[in-house]
């Protein structure tokens, strides 16, 4: 509430003098960030339950939009509470050194029909990796969606490292689903 | 009347007893296993393991019902024939019961059972972690029910062989 609040402060006092929609105002409540990982085969979905995100898009100037995420790790639901809790461990996420994962946005680009390629950097468990990520774009009346899905390998952030590198029991792809919900000025 | 049940019977008799005989030891050890990818190993075979048991069943559940089994004997005193009865019947419900509730278990826990790793079988139930709970449970209670019916029921047939001296393991195929 306090961020969502400051979010449109923010907005409010940053926004220029309005021309078109800026998206601006991340709405955290109909904003999903969700996984899906393969163990044993058996495809396990997870998600977290929080996150702010920081962004600036403009469908008129695409070029110039920006992006940054930070995802709380421990608001991990990863399938069962012991997944859980072995996340925050040190093989896992090691939590107590990095709590966070951050993606920050480097570049966009325009696809046509609403579909757009971001570019960035996501960091995790201290390790930074480039990405590149399909986004569409769904615009609304006051709320706009930017879903997306993409897969990243775990073992290229040391996510799962020991006994559990082994990518017969728990896959090395995962891919990660999102819906970004903001409204704009 | 043959004295014998015939191969198809005798085949899954001994397919559906090996196979639960290996599910159940592995489904206690396992169960006890700090998180690990053995553990997840051990999981995924015993449900698969698990869900042949019920597949086998159903087979041998249609024999039952298509087939009647060798007569008793004669002599035999009329309660241990209604035990006889009773102990078999419950027998088809428990193997059928342990399987399915674990099935109903991973399904309301969130876990998919793929068999053999190669067929997704659905989701019987929402996840929904108390249900997931209560049905762990009804596995692990019905589970020793099963054991104890087992161990009466093998040590009947043992009683009805050697102490009384009838020829009746060679009712289930072994011996001449
Ligand atoms: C003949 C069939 C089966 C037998 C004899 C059997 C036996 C057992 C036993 C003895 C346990 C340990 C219970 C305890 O002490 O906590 C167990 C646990 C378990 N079984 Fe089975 N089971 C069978 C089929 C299945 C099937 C078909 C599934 C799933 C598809 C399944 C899933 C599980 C799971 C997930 C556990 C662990 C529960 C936990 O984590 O506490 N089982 N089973």
């Amino acid at each position: 509430m306090m961020l969502k609040s400051l979010t449109l402060l923010a907005a409010l006092t940053l926004a220029p003098a309005a021309h078109a929609i800026e998206y601006r105002s991340v709405v955290p409540a109909q904003s999903r960030i969700g996984f899906e990982f393969e163990q044993m085969g058996v495809k396990i979905p997870g998600h977290f339950r929080r996150f702010t995100a920081q962004m600036a898009f403009d469908p008129a100037k695409p070029q110039s939009a920006q992006a940054t995420l930070e995802i709380d790790l421990a608001s991990i639901d990863a399938g069962s509470p012991e997944a859980d809790e072995e996340s925050a461990g040190k093989l896992w996420f090691n939590r107590t050194a990095f709590p966070k994962a951050r993606f920050v946005s480097s570049q966009v680009r325009a696809l046509g029909n609403n579909r757009f390629e971001l570019r960035g950097t996501l960091m995790l468990k201290g390790k930074a990796r480039p990405m590149v990520i399909p986004v569409s774009f769904v615009p609304g009346k006051t709320t706009a969606f930017f879903d997306g899905s993409f897969v990243l390998k775990r073992l290229d952030f040391g996510i799962g490292e020991g006994m559990w590198a082994d990518v017969e029991t728990v896959a090395n792809e995962v891919t990660v689903k999102f819906r970004i919900a903001a409204t704009g000025k | 009347m043959s004295l014998r049940y015939t191969a198809p019977a005798v085949v899954l008799h001994w397919l559906i007893a090996g196979l639960i005989f290996i599910a159940f030891p592995l489904g206690v050890y396992m169960s006890d296993l700090p998180l690990s990818p053995t553990r997840l190993q051990l999981y995924s075979y015993h449900k698969w393991i698990g869900i042949s048991v019920l597949l086998l069943v159903g087979l041998r559940i249609v024999w039952r019902l298509t087939h009647r089994p060798p007569a008793l004997p004669d002599d035999l005193p009329r309660w241990q024939r209604a035990a006889s009865h009773a102990v078999h019947g419950l027998l088809y419900l428990l193997i059928l019961a342990v399987p399915l509730t674990g099935w109903l278990m991973s399904s309301a826990k969130g876990f998919q059972t793929v068999w053999f790793g190669v067929l997704p079988l659905p989701d019987l139930v929402e996840k929904n972690r108390e249900l997931g709970q209560v049905l762990g449970n009804a596995h692990q209670f019905l589970n020793y029910l099963l054991l104890a019916l087992v161990i009466l029921h093998v040590v009947a047939a043992l009683k009805h062989h050697f102490h009384e001296r009838r020829p009746f393991l060679q009712r289930m195929g072994l011996g001449k």
